[in-house]
């Protein structure tokens, strides 16, 4: 039969997405799909208060429902030790409320039930008798010395003051200031924001009581983190225990956490025997789940008059909600957040940072980004675009000045990041020119001149991912490693079974395609598998986009450790010497007779079927790969905005984003990710909000008032790349999944700031609403 | 989240369901379009006992013309009105509403009147009849009365309608000649409600402003209608001086509340803005322009 | 308390007794286990739950199952019911214009009541209709390229039917 050939999928090639023929059809396996015999549904009842102490419980009317099969509370999970968990940073967590409540929506009783309607109507009747307490929503009101104290229940625990922290070096960096001509300032406040996936989190847990067995399903970006996470915290043995990851409706950080709801499923699942299933509503997602950003920060950068930057001091004061929940490596308190020298070369940089205890909903997830880079990516691109204003500098002419340059790298940063490759004059020089820059200032300049209000904003980004070197970079001691694994069939064709897991990246696809680059397996025959423990080798997740960086690494690097076994082969099926064989795209040939050669396919064959002697069967491999350093995307992003000065909206008219991510395996994969962080990116920087009154209320707590950006607000971008691969990776590639969320809010802030700072304006905190806008130019005497 | 249980009935015609509300009384509620009611059953901010669905009745989608009144039934839809040639031509302000009401796909369920009776004062149709000085035609099991569409509104999602009544016809006088309208509305993204926003109707005559009317939006405890900026219109000539009047008195009619959207100043400096704006638009459309 | 229905669901009678309260979506996905029609929020802002109501994009999570009596429902599973993917199925996988899925049925189905009533539409005009469809992963920018690359698509169809359903098919 004619079959036309599609592309092979080799890297570079935008070949057609596999996972998409079942979720074009509706046939996508996603949490909530899952159903099983005599599955029960669980509700959780939450705190309405944000600080307060539980009197008593009274579970009697919801547990008199009919169809109620149970009612846990913590002092139940308590018999079991259950009611406390650990958490990501070394901190605890309560699973459910035994003693406070510490934050609004936190989890105080599930009901389970034979029906997700009853579980509702059931857990509305849960009544808790509270005495309300006076509630903390800020990390400068938690560290006075007369705050509640919100973690009363720690030992030794005697403020809300839960780290400090710090980087770099301090006396060189005030020498550095010593001798600047300039400083420049700039105080802002990074919001609170929640990433949001379109699929909120879930888990069936189905415990078998006679075998110990647990199988949980669960959406989660690191389903091996969270096996052992779960054998640690449940005590189940960890071989009894598989989770499975099924198709994932988006996370971006959000479903990285292990959260009180899953741990009670399981824990129900066992007491009751039956399959426990609980999908959060999006107000639970909201309110409680882990949310992202809420730094306070102040930049000092010196400066030469002729705008070079010699040094830069940063101070951090992070709201880290009522458990220190972040997901980070250990050793980094604040994540990357030192990584606040961005794409300039800085000699002396001096970081300070502080965590604190409030009544808000822990988390502190990197929301695509990598651990706080894209704070620390906003303080220096918004500093940067002070300095240019201060100093009467065009902002793209600043950041020319004081680039780390092409030739400097490998570069060594003053706070100890090791940046593998880049080039930014370059990835600038193609956005203005993409954009129109000078034209677009010269627009600008007439239109000042008539009173309106249009602004350019610029901001060169650098991201660091790919954790990470398992030396420095782990997860509740975890190294941050990951695996792959390959099995090629006699047939020639191929499962690749990967550590890490997709929630709508494109794995499937694209981790086929380093397979078909590397051994020469058109993607068609390559089947990915990830997310179920069982059949998946060890790995860290997805997440800090490192899937690329890392399991995409292991990916090539199993090819090739099957390549060499397949060239053995090749040779004895070509009856020559290994060292004469050539490998050309899926070709074994003797060297200098191209046209004498084995298929990969042949020789797939023949390690089943006719093996050189003394050669172990099969064609599989698996590899884990510990990344030798992170890798360093980066880019340029432009906006041009117009702002009505009557309204204070402003309308963004432009957005050109040059992006340099290595090598790109699947261009049309990357350009969709990028698409997608700049439309989260437009987001947080003009919308995204999750605020609390002084109570303590959560005011973002559904789509109402958390507002995400439809297609119509969207702007349509403009996209441009530049290619410097990463020198230490197999394939070149750097991972791109969040440089867009990291780069460009700054620049839609920038652009905002350009058209307004020659007003005397500079700074509007995030998000940029138009009310904002407007009191900014009220205040300057500059509203319609 | 879910609702909570309720009995349900789908009467087949307007008598029906009459005598059905009038036997619910406080217990029944009407679902029109659903896009208020369901999601304030789901939050279980609201939990009747019956619910009284009336799109089973074939004869409430209308919008038609006739002796001098614009007539508009209970199930006439958002999208029937963003897709009406009629509106679109003469009647500029519930033109340029509509589109704005939610999104594209809540517009294909929900009703004006849904709209109105729910009384949101956020919500966008109760200014557009406002400025438009429409009537309400509320019908129950015992006859039926009209109510000026300004003594309606009552207060935040209340109306002087009582629960075994319907909302069985709107009617807006039919527009003239030289009329034009216009509809202003802030909002965050699609699918918000409105910040702030400004609905003007101008009845000219020859150059002069014959009559006025400006509805405002989410600046009060109900829709509101700032009756002295229409007054001060009233046979004028449209120049600045008098339009920045007029501005500036529909501004001092707003009694907005600060909140996540803008202080009290801000909200009334758009109410400002907008009524400007909307006069200028509005003139323009009554001279047969934009 | 229970109701009896018959709703026609992608072609098929489907009589079932239900509760009163029970929303259209719950109906579609834990009765007749039609799961892909998705839930994204509780405050109707999403769209993943949408679905076409006597041809008509509603969200499936604002109305009641016992509302769609007597009514026609198509849901996702609909679009490529003979076998052949549906000219929008094909553009999203052919433009990119998906990545997790999960907004990826109700953004289909929104897209092919518009191309019902505008075969031809401008980018403005796309956006402007999806804008009651929220996705968190593509940026929307390819999802715009694949109704317009469907709508070329089904003009063709429409032109030279047979031609194009073999294309749509590889
Ligand atoms: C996400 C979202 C965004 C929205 N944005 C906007 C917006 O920007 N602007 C705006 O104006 N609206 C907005 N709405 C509301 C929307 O316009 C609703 O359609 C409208 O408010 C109610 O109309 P309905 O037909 O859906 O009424 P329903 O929800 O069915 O009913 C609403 C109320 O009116 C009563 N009722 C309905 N019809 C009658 C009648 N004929 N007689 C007596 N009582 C009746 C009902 O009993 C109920 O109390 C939004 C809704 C949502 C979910
Ligand atoms: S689930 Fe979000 S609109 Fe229906
Ligand atoms: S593809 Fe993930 S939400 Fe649209």
């Amino acid at each position: 039969m004619a079959v036309e050939t599609p592309l092979k999928g080799n890297i570079g090639e935008s070949i057609k997405r596999k996972e998409d023929d079942r979720f074009i059809r509706g046939r996508g396996n996603y949490l909530d799909d899952i159903v099983l015999p005599g599955m029960l549904h669980m509700a959780i009842h939450r705190s309405p208060f944000a600080h307060a102490r539980i009197k008593s419980i009274n579970t009697d009317a919801a547990q008199a429902v009919p169809g109620v099969v149970a009612v846990v509370t913590g002092a139940l999970l308590a018999q079991h030790k259950l009611a406390w968990m650990p958490t990501l940073s070394g901190d605890t967590q309560a699973v459910l409320a035994t003693d406070k409540v510490r934050f609004q929506g936190q989890e105080v009783a599930c009901v389970i039930a034979t029906d997700p309607y009853v579980a509702r109507d059931a857990a509305m009747l849960v009544e808790v008798d509270y005495e309300v307490l006076p509630a903390v929503v800020t990390p400068q009101q938690a560290l006075q010395p007369d705050a509640p104290l919100i973690r009363d229940e720690k030992e030794g625990q005697t403020s809300n003051h839960i780290y400090h922290w710090e980087a770099g070096d301090k006396a060189k960096t005030d020498e550095a200031f010593a001798k600047a001509d300039r400083v420049v300032k700039l105080d802002t406040f990074y919001p609170r924001c929640h990433p949001s996936p379109l699929e909120t989190c879930g888990i069936v847990a189905d415990v078998n009581s006679a075998t110990g067995h647990a199988t949980l399903y669960m959406t989660s970006q690191a389903p091996h983190a969270h096996r052992t996470l779960f054998a640690i915290v449940a005590g189940l043995p960890e071989q009894n225990i598989r989770i499975i990851s099924p198709d994932i409706g988006g996370g971006f950080g959000n479903k990285v956490p292990i959260y009180p709801g899953y741990v009670v499923a399981t824990a129900a699942s066992l007491l009751i025997g039956k399959p426990v299933k609980w999908v959060e509503d999006r107000s639970e997602n909201l309110i409680s789940t882990g949310f992202a950003r809420d730094f306070h920060m102040s930049g000092e950068m010196a400066l030469r008059n002729d705008g070079r930057i010699l040094g830069l001091r940063v101070k951090l004061l992070s709201d880290n909600g009522a458990f220190y929940a972040d997901a980070q490596p250990t050793k980094f308190k604040a994540g990357l957040f030192h990584i606040v020298t961005g794409s300039y070369d800085v000699a002396a940089a001096h970081v300070e940072a502080d965590g604190a205890y409030t009544n808000k909903a822990p988390g502190g997830v990197a929301y695509r980004c990598s651990f706080r880079v894209t704070e620390a990516s906003y303080l220096i691109e918004r500093l940067v675009e002070s300095a240019a204003l201060e100093m009467n500098l065009d902002p793209a002419d600043i950041r020319l000045k004081n680039f780390i340059q092409p030739e400097q790298f490998p570069y060594m940063s003053a706070t100890g990041f090791e940046y593998d490759s880049g080039n930014y004059p370059k990835a600038m020089q193609l956005a203005l020119d993409k954009l129109g820059y000078k034209e677009l200032r010269k627009e600008q300049a007439e239109k000042r001149k008539k009173g309106e209000l249009m602004g350019i904003g610029v901001a060169s980004f650098t991201e660091v991912v790919g954790a990470g070197p398992g030396k420095h970079y782990d997860i509740a001691g975890l190294r941050m490693f990951d695996s792959a694994e390959l099995r090629v069939h006699p047939t020639g064709k191929a499962i690749l079974k990967l550590g890490v897991k997709s929630q709508g990246q494109g794995h499937e696809t694209t981790f086929a395609q380093i397979v078909t680059e590397e051994l020469g397996i058109p993607a068609a025959d390559i089947e990915v598998q990830e997310g179920d423990t069982d059949n998946t080798p060890y790995g860290l997740g997805t997440y800090a986009s490192r899937s690329t960086p890392v399991g995409g690494a292991a990916t090539a690097m199993v090819s090739r450790k099957l390549r060499d076994k397949a060239k053995k082969i090749a040779a004895h099926l070509l009856e020559a010497s290994e060292a004469d064989i050539e490998f050309d795209h899926g070709k074994f040939f003797v060297r200098g007779s191209p046209s004498k050669s084995k298929t990969i396919q042949d020789v797939a064959f023949a390690a089943y079927t006719n093996l050189p002697d003394g050669m172990e069967a099969g064609l599989e491999g698996v590899t884990y790969y510990d990344p030798p350093n992170m890798t360093y995307p980066f880019g340029t992003y432009l906006v041009v905005v117009d702002i009505d000065r009557g309204t204070g909206q402003v309308k963004v008219r432009r957005m050109v984003a040059v992006d340099d991510c290595g090598v790109r395996i699947n261009p049309m994969v990357v350009e969709g990710q990028l698409h997608g962080g700049l439309t989260e990116g437009f987001g947080i920087a003009f919308m995204q909000l999750i605020t609390f009154d002084e109570e303590g209320n959560c005011l973002g707590s559904n789509f109402t008032d958390y507002l995400l950006p439809t297609s119509w607000e969207t702007p349509k971008f403009e996209m441009g790349e530049t290619v410097t691969p990463s020198p230490h990776h197999p394939i070149g590639a750097k991972g791109v999944g969040e440089s867009a969320t990291v780069g460009s809010p700054a620049a839609f802030v920038n652009a905002v700031i350009d058209a307004v700072g020659h007003l005397g304006i500079r700074n509007i905190d995030m998000p940029v609403t138009s009310d904002k806008v407007w009191a900014a130019l009220s205040e300057k005497g500059a509203a319609e | 989240m879910l609702p909570a249980p309720f009995e349900y009935h789908a009467p087949h015609t307007t008598e029906e369901t009459l005598e059905l509300l009038d036997q619910l009384g406080d217990e029944g509620k009407v679902l029109a379009g659903g896009q208020s009611l369901i999601p304030l059953l789901k939050l279980r901010f609201a939990s009747p006992a019956h619910l009284v669905d009336i799109n089973k009745i074939t004869d409430l989608d209308f919008l038609e013309e006739r002796d001098g009144t614009l007539r508009i039934g209970p199930l006439f839809r958002h999208k029937s009105a963003e897709r009406s040639s009629l509106l679109a031509s003469r009647y500029h302000v519930m033109a340029d509403a509509a589109p704005q009401i939610a999104d594209p796909i809540i517009r294909n369920r929900g009703t004006i009147a849904g709209s109105v009776v729910h009384a949101d004062p956020s919500g966008d149709w109760g200014t557009v009849l406002l400025a438009l000085d429409a009537d309400l035609v509320l019908r129950s099991k015992s006859g039926s009365r009209t109510v000026k569409a300004r003594d309606f509104f009552s207060g935040p999602f209340s109306t002087t309608i009582e629960p075994t009544e319907i909302l069985s016809e709107i009617r807006i006088p039919a527009a003239k000649p030289q009329s034009g309208g216009a509809y202003l509305k802030l909002e965050r993204k699609v699918g918000d409600f409105a910040t702030v926003a400004v609905a003007v109707h101008l009845q000219m005559d020859d150059g002069k402003v014959r009559s006025a009317g400006i509805g405002l939006t989410a600046v009060g405890p109900q829709n509101l209608k700032a009756e002295r900026a229409e007054a001060a219109l009233k046979g004028a000539r449209l120049d600045d001086a008098t339009i920045k009047e007029a501005a500036a008195l529909a501004a001092e009619a707003a009694e907005p509340k600060e909140d996540h959207r803008g202080s009290v100043e801000y909200k009334r400096n758009v109410v400002r803005v907008f009524t400007e704006r909307g006069l200028k638009r509005a003139y323009e459309r009554a001279r047969g322009g934009g | 308390m229970g109701q009896s229905i018959t709703v026609t669901v992608n072609g098929e009678k489907k009589t079932a007794e239900v509760e009163p309260r029970l929303l259209l979506v719950h109906f579609l996905r834990e009765k007749l286990r039609l799961t892909g029609t998705h839930i994204g929020c509780d405050t109707t802002h999403c769209g993943a739950c949408t679905v076409l109501v006597d041809g008509t994009p509603v969200k499936s999570c604002t109305m009641l199952a016992v509302q769609a009596d007597g009514q026609q429902v198509t849901t996702v599973e609909a679009l490529a019911a003979s076998g052949t993917l549906h000219p929008i199925q094909a553009a999203f996988k052919q433009e990119h214009g998906l990545q997790c899925g999960f907004c990826t049925p109700g953004m289909m189905l929104t897209s092919v009541a518009l191309l019902q009533e505008k075969p031809d539409p401008t980018d403005d005009e796309i956006r402007w209709a999806l804008s009651g469809n929220i996705c968190r992963c593509t940026g929307y920018m390819n999802i715009v390229k694949a109704v317009k690359s469907a709508a070329a698509q089904m003009k063709a169809s429409a032109a030279v039917p047979e031609a194009a359903t073999a294309s749509a098919r590889s």
